[in-house]
């Protein structure tokens, strides 16, 4: 992933990821991201290729963070949870491209555990809510070799989400 | 008929972009060596360095968790359906930690 990538996402998504973190806070939030990513595996829709450059969030499908023991600085998406994500990404036409989460208190990088715990191709938003209020959002994608993340960046598009 | 191992989209790009793979093997652990031998960058996002699956990785035989049956050694048939289904994890350092979190 030595190339850096780009993630569009709407104003009105970008404010909902925000307003679950305030929400949830002081504990993390999570939820996945579902769009369309122009360089889909075995992508065969050529207007999704012309009409997005790059990956883009078309929804949001929020999440309970199932670290009941941990919830402050842990958050935890099940396999049922992300076949769930899953499915309703596939009932929109679009599919799973990344997940979200807030680090309350802290700023938007990410943690040795999220490394520790990231799969590779999926983009990593992380907003960062201090004392209640959610401030920096930030965007992530692991690195091939698992050592690192690249800093992805994240470009508002100004138009209704389908 | 073989054993279908099913690649979730993100590790597509390790496995030449195909979202299924299909191999003869009598246990889980005996398709999943297969799948990484044929696909060796796979390994690295499926089993830690001593070669455990890695926490977050999860593998159903049809639709059972292989954590409730006999996990990597888990009898399969011809026919059966090896899943990889992603959990997802992450969160902010403990305070103590905060200092050195990012490492990018």
């Amino acid at each position: 992933m030595a190339d850096e990538t780009t993630l569009w996402i709407s104003g009105h998504l970008a404010e909902k990821i925000r307003a679950h973190g305030a929400e949830t806070y002081p504990h993390e939030c999570c939820g996945a991201l579902l769009g369309r990513d122009s360089s889909e595996i075995g992508g065969s829709d050529p207007q999704a290729k012309e009409s997005t450059p790059g990956r883009e969030i078309l929804a949001l499908f929020p999440l309970v963070n199932r670290r009941d023991d941990s919830p402050r600085n842990r958050f935890s998406v099940t396999s049922e949870d992300v076949m769930a994500a899953e499915k309703n990404a596939r009932e929109h036409g679009l599919e799973v491209v990344g997940w979200y989460h807030s680090h309350p208190d802290h700023p938007a990088r990410p943690s040795e555990y999220d490394r520790d715990h990231a799969w590779p191709w999926y983009s990593y938003i992380i907003v960062s809510v201090q004392g209640g209020a959610p401030q920096e959002m930030t965007s992530w994608r692991l690195n091939d070799d698992r050592l690192e993340f690249s800093p992805e960046g994240i470009e508002i598009r100004h138009r209704a989400a389908v | 008929m073989p054993v279908k191992v099913m690649i979730p989209t993100p590790l597509r790009p390790y496995a030449g972009k195909r979202a299924s793979a299909e191999f003869h093997a009598s246990t889980v652990g005996e398709a999943l060596g297969h799948l990484t031998t044929e696909f060796a960058e796979l390994r690295k996002h499926l089993f830690t360095e001593e070669g455990k699956l890695r926490s977050f990785v999860n593998v159903y035989v049809n639709d059972e968790d292989i954590r409730y049956l006999a996990k990597e050694n888990t009898p399969t048939k011809d026919g059966d359906t090896i899943s990889i289904i992603p959990s997802i994890a992450g969160g902010r350092s403990s305070a103590r930690l905060a200092h050195r979190q990012a490492r990018v």
